[in-house]
């Protein structure tokens, strides 16, 4: 296989992990409010991701790192050309971070209020942008011949774009309330579950609208195929919730989040950003492409260190596999 | 106004912001590993006192450098679209790894340090903090490897096609000289700032809080703290002055500058302190010590030191017509910041060694007063030094090879950056006010009560966790 597909496909690899692993942390902080009816409750609800977030970050970092890496090119003209939308995920990925680290600094009731609403707002603004923003990579957008980004905000603003956000932030509540039914006891692992079922239904609505709708823009067999397990993954999810086996509903969720991010890419490739103006602007795997040299070095720093990093992040979630409940929450 | 100018004080800003968090994850994950193993050796619980006192105050710190980072991953792309196609076939590939070799180990390992209190077996849990630690200096490298690239570009070429930077050599990158100064350098200053603020917290609790049960941690703390100031300030001096010659070296422009060197010298003097007109032209005053500067800059006393004119002359008929200056005030002042402060935290740090002697209990307001600045001073020693060395490679991005303002991104609009500028100004200085009160309410508070820590068990009894959010 050539170098710049197998990157094309780490680069996919990578924000497919990030999607599924802070697909529940949006998941969960989103989920504050409703599940979470007291301090005690919304620490639970913190307290399932607090180990965890931050490493799921870093997939994010590592995705961006090895666009910038590989495919210099995709990386300038998508980070300068999605200017605004990802300025907000910016600020809401701060607002959120620092929120889960100094939420229980201080006992104040206003102090904890003010940081459950960076948590909510941090975790809701980047599950609905980052389907705007990959809407917007596949399907095309304004680039010249020197691959600039030449539309303006309105340009990312279009139904197609708008019913994506809706789908990964119905996702990633689906993803959460399932993750938040795994990984808690009692009353809220009920309420969790009850409302998986609720969110579930509308989700896989619009999660196959979208897709039949990607299909139409671009697609081959592969997509299609995939697109399909996506919407049967989520299904036997939610079945699987139903019959409260949410171990595999977990599974179902993390599954068509996966499989709807490779629809993307596998009826992407080989472009990586199509121009909708001039076609000698499109990008590609290849022209967006680092040279041979760097792709040879990085996909023997990515084969040495990627199954080491699965290692001890697979034995970080072991270790914490326990349930949580309030009886579990320190009083202090 | 435009554009460039907005990206540049945005990437400014929000670099010295980060820069402000990095220097004390990088040297407080070491000192409370370190904390930690004492009480691991020894028993001593004045030592596990220590390590949650001191880490509690690293993780309020730690989450700041977290969401800061993030930031300047992206700006790259978003500011400076032009510089990441020039470089990114260069460029990325630190960033890529720092991601993957070292972020990953760092972050997943901090979560189950925090949380694995009663969840990890002691030696695991130990280790774990380790690996943290470990994660966020190997974290150093690769990023002030690329910083470096900058700085002396090597293992390269220049597609003549396609007019960008290729990568030849990737170890040539990684084993740059200025990379290799650097990051002792780097993490020389990072300990003074993480010893700076171990003393002065032992400090204020010797002095405020005397008859204390824990006044022997605390003392403790105080003298751990000193020796790490005054060893890493030695280390700095060392790493500093190797820099300063490789400095010569590579970018002579940035030494004069440090100076406000006009005209080539040999030997060269080195000013303490010169008032002047702007060009050099007339001095007003000026404190100068012979020899010093050519010796900091070759090694031999009467080496010559290039002065400003003769090099604008010769890059000028190199590159082409311009100013190849960088703003000299700047360079000048910040390069004296940095030592001076960063000195200044040494002295400190010996007089509270001195005060303790023998078992005494310092008094002198006078002392708890200098201890109390000690860690900012190294911290804007820090900033000057970062500010030193970038603002003296202007006027280029990438030395010798892209001006600055050919790296800025074409398409964004002035009023694009002007919004995130502002916006992320805004949120900074939110959130350090309120991390700046945190810190200093848990430094206040003092060493927690130790509460008997519960083996490890598997079963499901309810029993509350050691910690939660
Ligand atoms: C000498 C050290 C140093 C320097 C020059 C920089 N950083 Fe940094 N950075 C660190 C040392 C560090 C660190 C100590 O490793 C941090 C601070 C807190 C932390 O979690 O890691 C960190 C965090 C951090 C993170 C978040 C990591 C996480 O989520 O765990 C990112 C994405 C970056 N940095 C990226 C950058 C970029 C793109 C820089 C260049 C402009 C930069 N840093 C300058
Ligand atoms: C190691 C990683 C770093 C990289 C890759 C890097 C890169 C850059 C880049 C691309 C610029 C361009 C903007 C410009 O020249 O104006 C810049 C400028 C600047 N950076 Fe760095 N930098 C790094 C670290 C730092 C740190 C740690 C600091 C300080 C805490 C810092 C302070 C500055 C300052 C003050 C400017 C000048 C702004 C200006 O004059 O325009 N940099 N750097
Ligand atoms: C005492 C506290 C000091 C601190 C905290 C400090 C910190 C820094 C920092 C953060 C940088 C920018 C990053 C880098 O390129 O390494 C820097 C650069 C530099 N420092 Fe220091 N420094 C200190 C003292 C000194 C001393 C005593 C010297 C000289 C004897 C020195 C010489 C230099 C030089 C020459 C550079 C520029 C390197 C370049 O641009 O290539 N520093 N310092």
């Amino acid at each position: 296989m050539e170098l710049t597909t197998i990157w094309f496909l780490l680069v996919a690899v990578l924000f497919t992990g990030y999607f599924i692993l802070e697909g529940f942390d949006f998941g969960v902080g989103m989920l504050l409010p409703v599940l979470g009816r007291d301090d005690r409750e919304r620490r639970v609800l913190i307290n399932t991701i607090g180990p965890v977030w931050d490493g799921n970050e870093v997939w994010l970092i590592t995705a961006g790192g090895a666009m910038f890496a590989a495919f210099p090119e995709w990386y300038a003209t998508l980070f300068s050309g999605f200017y605004l939308p990802l300025l907000l995920i910016l600020l809401a990925l701060i607002a959120r971070g620092v929120a889960f680290e100094y939420r229980h600094k201080r006992p104040e009731a206003t102090w904890k209020r003010r940081w459950d609403q960076a948590i909510f707002w941090g975790s809701a603004i980047p599950a609905l942008l980052w389907g705007v923003a990959f809407a917007n990579i596949f399907r095309g957008v304004p680039l010249d011949a020197d691959h600039e980004y030449v539309g303006g905000l309105t340009d990312l603003l279009h139904p197609y774009a708008l019913l994506g956000g809706l789908t990964t932030l119905g996702l990633f509540l689906t993803h959460g309330a399932v993750f938040l039914a795994l990984k808690t006891t009692g009353d809220i692992r009920h309420r969790a579950r009850a409302l998986a079922l609720k969110l579930g239904v509308g989700t896989a609505v619009a999660a196959v609208a979208f897709l039949g709708w990607t299909l139409t823009i671009r697609a081959n067999t592969a997509a299609i195929a995939l697109a399909a397990g996506a919407a049967l993954a989520l299904l036997a999810g939610l079945a699987a919730a139903r019959a409260r086996r949410e171990g595999w509903a977990f599974t179902g969720t993390a599954l068509a989040i996966a499989l709807a991010v490779a629809t993307l890419f596998a009826a992407l490739f080989p472009n990586v950003m199509p121009s909708t103006l001039d076609p000698a602007g499109t990008l590609t795997a290849t022209n967006a492409a680092s040279t041979p040299y760097t792709l040879k070095i990085m996909t023997w720093v990515a084969v040495i260190f990627t199954p080491i990093v699965l290692a001890y992040q697979g034995w970080t979630y072991w270790v914490f596999r326990k349930r949580i409940g309030i009886a579990h929450i320190p009083t202090h | 106004m435009d554009a460039l100018d907005v990206a540049r004080w945005q990437f400014g800003v929000t670099t010295v912001y980060h820069f402000l968090f990095v220097p004390l994850t990088i040297g407080l994950s070491v000192l409370v590993a370190i904390l930690q193993t004492m009480w691991h050796r020894t028993g001593n619980e004045r030592y596990l006192k220590l390590t949650k006192f001191y880490g509690k105050l690293f993780l309020i710190n730690f989450a700041m450098g977290v969401v800061t980072g993030i930031v300047q991953e992206f700006q790259f792309g978003m500011n400076w679209s032009d510089y990441s196609r020039f470089v990114g076939d260069i460029f990325g590939a630190p960033l890529a790894i720092e991601a993957l070799v070292a972020f990953f180990l760092e972050s997943t390992f901090i979560g189950l340090w925090i949380f694995g209190w009663d969840r990890l077996p002691k030696r695991l849990h130990l280790a774990a903090i380790w690996a943290a630690a470990i994660g966020t200096n190997l974290s150093a490298y690769f990023i002030l490897a690329a910083n470096s690239f900058m700085q002396n570009p090597v293992g390269f070429r220049i597609n003549p096609d396609s007019g960008r930077a290729e990568l030849t050599d990737f170890v040539a990158v990684l084993t740059n000289k200025v990379a290799l100064v650097t990051f002792p350098h780097t993490l020389a200053g990072s300990f003074l700032v993480a010893g700076s603020l171990v003393t002065t917290v032992g400090l204020w609790h010797v002095m405020r809080n005397r008859g204390s049960a824990d006044t022997d941690a605390y003392r403790f703390a105080t003298r751990f703290g000193s020796w790490v100031v005054l060893i890493s300030s030695t280390l700095v001096l060392l790493t500093g002055d190797i820099q300063g010659k490789i400095m010569t070296e590579v970018q002579p422009m940035k030494m004069a500058a440090a100076e406000g060197l006009y005209t080539t010298e040999s030997p060269a003097s080195f000013s303490v302190l010169t008032v002047g007109s702007l060009d050099g032209s007339r001095e007003v005053f000026a404190l100068k010590i012979p020899y010093l500067l050519s010796f900091l800059g070759t090694g031999d006393p009467n080496g010559t030191v290039q002065g400003i004119n003769d090099l604008q002359a010769q890059y000028a008929t190199q590159y082409g017509p311009g100013n190849y200056a960088p703003i000299i005030p700047v360079t000048y002042w910040s390069f004296r910041f940095m030592i001076g402060f960063g000195l200044a935290a040494a002295a400190i740090a010996l007089l509270v060694l001195w005060s303790q002697r023998k078992g005494r209990t310092p008094t002198s307001r006078w002392l708890l007063r200098a201890g109390l600045a000690m860690p900012v001073l190294p911290l804007l020693a820090n900033s000057f030094g970062w500010i030193f060395t970038e603002m003296g490679r202007q006027p280029w991005i990438v030395f010798g090879e892209m001006l600055t303002r050919n790296g800025v991104s074409r398409t964004v609009s002035l009023t694009e950056v002007l919004t995130s500028f502002t916006a992320f100004t805004l949120i900074y200085a939110t959130l350090a006010v309120i991390e700046f009160k945190l810190l200093l309410r848990y430094a206040k508070a003092g060493v927690p009560d130790l509460t008997p820590e519960p083996e490890p068990t598997d079963d499901d009894t309810e029993r509350p966790l050691a910690f939660a959010y």
